[in-house]
């Protein structure tokens, strides 16, 4: 009995010790934890593995939706979240939360027609409702040849590609859509699922891109990256200054730097269809959403500092992975709105 | 006098013995007891709980859930019949296949192959029960959709299904007619009208005028590729059990092969086959990952096993993560239902198998 006591307390001890050198190592680093979206996933992996380096504070997100990340972070288990969509006045009032967009990226309409190159076929936001409602079902539709003036489209059905999953890519999509479409509004409303008239569901971006290559006629819509990726097909919008224009990083920067946030409130602004001549249509961004009062003085600190040096410092990181970064102008918005919400 | 004290220690130290098996037992049968009562408990908290997580969704559709094939996020409506459907459709069609290639797969290795080909065929089978879902779903969708979408479902529609319809008045309404009824329509009376209309429902089930390989059909037969392995094996392993004495009787009687299996090996089985095929639909009605890849998760209700569906496991697969209020009720009312469907299944299959072993007795 006696030796099975010592033995205990010696293991006792040696764990002790561990532990505290265990503590003792991550005291000089801080580990910050954050949940939510998964359209900003890479983007904030990339940014974390390099700020890690640099400063020896770690970023451990969790790509678990939007949603999750929202409920998480109004049980204040969490340091951050990162949502889709952005919260309502009343939500971040309610909870004492403050949100800012991050990062900028496109969501591009995709399809696979035979003979058809990307960026060669242009649709407007009427037509490209009217296809996702199902009303308009075959390439040769005289409302999508008028679109396409020279551009010989064969007959053929029009199969229609959703995301099957609730996604922030189908959030920001359908919210255009029920912009440009009074009859997409009132029947399907926008939101990250929806009752979709018509097609078939593939699951993440990855099924819809493979759905889209599949299947001939089809079309579908993906986050800029896969699309450039999979190397599918794109279309080019006409967008709400009346201008076709095709999808990339100067056209979601354009975007972001002309929809209106001055009048934004939380920046809750959703900006597609912005207005500015080169703007592309369906421009997404992400918020992040913090407590106005932090919950732990220590983490929320390093999650401001994170930020900052990722708003200011992450452009190319986030060039390399087909997202951009906000425009200057907004990222001084932001950091002004942090000086005014947040008591650091 | 030593002898005697010696007897009474030996009697003291059996009774000593005697207790402590006793208490041994006694302790084994709570032992034994706890794990019986920690599964239901599971069940039962696990059935409870998605209940009352899905309280708000029956309060607010009540049995209209049921019935509904709604699923509307933007307006908030929800029902659960597409997903149940497709639930059940893509189970049963799994079943119908999966059975009876596990059957033949069971009898050849228990029956029929040389000895050495047995041992390596039945751990290749093995292996593939170990093989992740998603890997069988990777599978679907980068193989076997586009192979169906291609191959097997222009056959299928050409073959099976109904040609455009003609709309023809009949009695005192419209029915869709194929071209063939309406060329015969003279010649046809009520009891081929009937025949007529049960091929044209039947017709239905292989019309889709979809060119994707994503449906009802494909999500079962991947299924089935799933579950063969499950049913196989233990048929493999009851086969075997069967005396030979019973099976050389019968050859030495003169039967064939067939007659074997089926007059002798399958009736001394079937309650253990049976079992094994619970197994497998057990697993093809909870499945989620491979389905929701082949599937296609459409939300809408069509009379056609071409046509791309959704599954309980699949929609809740789908929406969890970003559902929240009412939806999020209405999917932990799906998980409710899930067990519900689950468990009537199993009730009708034991009702079936207790009316087989009355007729055996008979």
């Amino acid at each position: 009995m006696l030796i099975t006591y010592s033995s205990l307390s010696r293991i006792g001890v040696t764990a002790a010790i561990t532990a505290a050198s265990l503590f003792g190592m991550s005291a000089h680093a801080t580990d910050i934890t954050g949940a939510g979206s998964s359209f900003v996933y890479p983007v904030l992996s990339k940014w974390s593995a390099a700020y890690a380096e640099k400063t020896g504070n770690k970023l451990n997100y969790q790509s678990v939706g939007s949603g999750a990340g929202v409920a998480q972070i109004k049980e204040g288990t969490i340091d951050f979240g990162a949502t889709d969509a952005p919260l309502k006045a009343e939500d971040l009032q309610k909870f004492g939360l403050g949100q800012f967009p991050v990062v900028v990226g496109g969501i591009v309409p995709v399809v696979n027609i035979a003979g058809v190159d990307a960026g060669k076929i242009k649709l407007d936001g009427a037509t490209l409702a009217d296809i996702f409602l199902g009303k308009i079902n075959n390439w040769n539709d005289p409302k999508i040849a008028a679109l396409n003036a020279g551009l010989s489209l064969p007959a053929g059905k029009i199969t229609v590609v959703h995301r099957s999953d609730g996604s922030g890519t189908s959030f920001n999509f359908t919210n255009y859509l029920s912009k440009v479409s009074p009859e997409w509004a009132e029947k399907v409303k926008f939101g990250t699922a929806v009752e979709w008239p018509t097609g078939v569901g593939g699951k993440g971006n990855e099924g819809v891109s493979q759905y889209v290559k599949q299947i001939k006629g089809s079309i579908g819509y993906v986050e800029y990256a896969y699309a450039v990726k999979n190397k599918i097909t794109w279309v080019d919008l006409k967008n709400a200054a009346g201008q076709f224009v095709s999808p990339n990083a100067d056209a979601f920067a354009a975007a972001a730097a002309t929809a209106d946030w001055a009048s934004a409130k939380d920046f809750n602004l959703i900006m597609t269809n912005a207005p500015g001549a080169k703007a592309w249509p369906i421009t997404a961004t992400t918020w992040v959403v913090m407590y106005k009062k932090p919950k732990n003085a220590e983490h929320t600190k390093v999650t401001f500092e994170f930020f900052k040096w990722a708003l200011e410092n992450g452009q190319k990181d986030a060039a390399a992975l087909d997202y951009v970064a906000l425009p200057d102008a907004l990222t001084q918005k932001i950091e002004a709105y942090w000086a005014k919400e947040y008591a650091h | 006098m030593q002898a005697d004290q010696g007897a009474n220690a030996l009697a003291i130290a059996q009774e000593q013995r005697a207790l402590k098996d006793a208490n041994h037992d006694l302790l084994f049968s709570w032992l034994l007891k706890a794990c019986a009562l920690l599964v239901l408990a599971c069940l039962l908290g696990a059935a409870g709980a998605t209940l009352w997580g899905g309280r708000h969704a029956f309060g607010a559709f009540g049995w209209h859930f049921l019935g509904s094939d709604a699923w509307d996020p933007g307006n908030d409506i929800y029902g659960a019949l597409v997903p149940v459907y497709g639930t059940i459709a893509t189970s049963l069609i799994a079943l119908l296949i999966a059975v009876p290639v596990s059957f033949g797969i069971a009898l050849y290795l228990s029956e029929v192959a040389p000895p050495w080909l047995r041992t390596p065929v039945a751990s290749a089978i093995e292996l593939l029960a170990g093989i992740p879902s998603i890997i069988y779903g990777m599978w679907g969708l980068f193989v076997f959709a586009p192979f169906f979408a291609d191959h097997i479902k222009p056959w299928l529609t050409d073959h099976l299904g109904n040609p455009p319809p003609v709309q023809v008045p009949w009695g005192d309404g419209v029915i869709p007619f194929t071209p063939w009824a309406v060329e015969h329509v003279s010649v046809i009376g009520p009891v081929a009208h009937l025949l007529h209309k049960l091929t044209w429902a039947f017709g239905q089930l292989f019309t889709s005028d979809s060119p994707f390989g994503a449906s009802i059909l494909t999500a079962g037969i991947v299924l089935a590729v799933m579950i063969i392995p499950f049913i196989s094996s233990v048929m493999r392993e009851v086969f075997q059990t069967v005396p030979t004495r019973l099976k050389e009787s019968a050859y030495a009687l003169g039967s064939s092969t067939w007659e074997v299996s089926w007059d002798i090996v399958l009736p001394y089985t079937r309650s253990a086959v049976v079992g094994g095929v619970f197994l497998g639909l057990g697993r093809a009605l909870g499945e989620t990952m491979a389905v929701t890849f082949v599937l296609g998760n459409a939300m809408s209700l069509s009379p056609s096993l071409l046509d791309p569906g959704a599954s309980i496991a699949s929609t809740i697969a789908n929406q969890f993560s970003e559902a929240a209020g009412l939806q999020k009720s209405s999917l932990m009312a799906l998980a409710f239902l899930l067990f519900v469907v689950t468990f009537f299944v199993l009730l009708i299959a034991r009702l079936m198998l207790r009316r087989l072993a009355l007729k055996e007795g008979r």
